[in-house]
């Protein structure tokens, strides 16, 4: 059995150091990730957290690898909803690489896949991050090609 | 006609747009917009349940050709798929794409859905799962900035070979 994950893929007209200070900004973050950001030095080992505006923790670990422009490794642990923190550590990869493209037309764009897989079981955490990824990556996309994000009020939709 | 009950959904992929339920309607269903972000294929579709459909590469062959299952403006498009263009491809079942728009807040949600009626090997299914988000984020971009993305479509490493030997050995045939 294959453990529970979430695979998003998106391609993004900007290039690998500007999507990688969008991953890494607070202030950016908090734009494209509805009000949430995160708190990080974003080196190999240090704590890593995700904040709501009014300062709770939405979840938290650590870096496990960070190389600029390529490659980000969370390890990650839902806090505030206690069937979800249940569940335990999960690991969250975001990868990025410059896409294949058709040169004739010269529409560079940088591909952004995010793995997200459980280290244990069950379905929830799972569940919850693959209705929130489509939403925030929808987002950042959105910020970094036409500079405002599509929605700023998170939906159940 | 198919029955979309003996389909079961393989593959799914969401994405926000800022734009209105009916651009993005017209974005999955107008010819000029299909050339932007569909690997250069132009939709053709007869406006109802029952009509044909197809995706014709640039020198007007025919790429891709189905039925459609649903014509529901401008909620849910749902339509058979034969991949006419390349050998082997048409010999497998027709897969089921179906497309749903949704207002959601100020974005509007676009959910891709790909069902299939037989067992199909994951190194088949990849195909949609490597192509799907290089053609709906150009979708997305193509709406919102007026610029595509120019992603390249190719089928992945393995899928070609997975067909060859799913339609030699027929397994929805033993059904």
């Amino acid at each position: 059995m294959s453990k529970p994950k979430f695979v998003y893929v998106t391609y993004i007209r900007t290039t690998p150091e500007k999507l990688w200070a969008a991953l890494t900004d607070p202030q950016t973050i908090r734009k494209y990730w509805f009000g949430i950001t995160a708190e990080c030095d974003w080196k190999p080992g240090s704590p890593w957290a995700l904040k709501f505006a009014d300062g709770r923790t939405a979840d938290a670990g650590e870096i496990v690898e960070a190389v600029p422009g390529k490659r980000l490794v969370i390890r990650w642990r839902n806090e505030f909803k206690p069937e979800l923190k249940a569940e335990g550590w999960s690991r969250c990869t975001m990868e990025i690489e410059m896409a294949d493209y058709y040169p004739d037309f010269g529409g560079k764009a940088v591909k952004l896949t995010i793995n997200h897989e459980l280290e244990g079981e069950g379905t929830r955490f799972v569940e919850a991050v693959s209705g929130g990824w489509p939403k925030i990556v929808s987002n950042l996309k959105s910020l970094l090609e036409t500079g405002s994000v599509a929605f700023d009020e998170k939906v159940h939709a | 006609m198919i029955d979309p009950g003996k389909f079961t959904t393989k593959t799914v992929y969401v994405i926000y747009i800022a734009s209105t339920t009916e651009k993005v309607w017209q974005a999955l269903t107008d010819p000029a917009f299909t050339r932007q972000y569909f690997g250069g294929f132009s939709i053709e579709v007869e406006p109802r349940t029952g009509g044909a459909f197809c995706l014709r590469e640039p020198d007007g062959r025919v790429h891709m050709s189905g039925r459609v299952v649903e014509w529901s403006p401008p909620r849910r498009f749902s339509c058979t798929w034969l991949i006419e263009g390349m050998p082997e491809f048409r010999e497998l079942p027709v897969c089921l794409v179906t497309y749903e728009i949704a207002q959601a807040g100020a974005a509007v949600k676009l959910t891709m859905a790909e069902a299939h009626s037989w067992d199909i090997p994951d190194a088949i299914l990849q195909g949609g799962r490597t192509g799907w988000p290089a053609i709906l984020s150009g979708l997305k971009s193509v709406l919102e900035t007026g610029k595509p993305l120019d992603v390249k479509l190719a089928p992945p490493e393995g899928m070609v070979e997975a067909v060859k030997q799913a339609v030699a050995a027929k397994p929805w045939l033993s059904k």
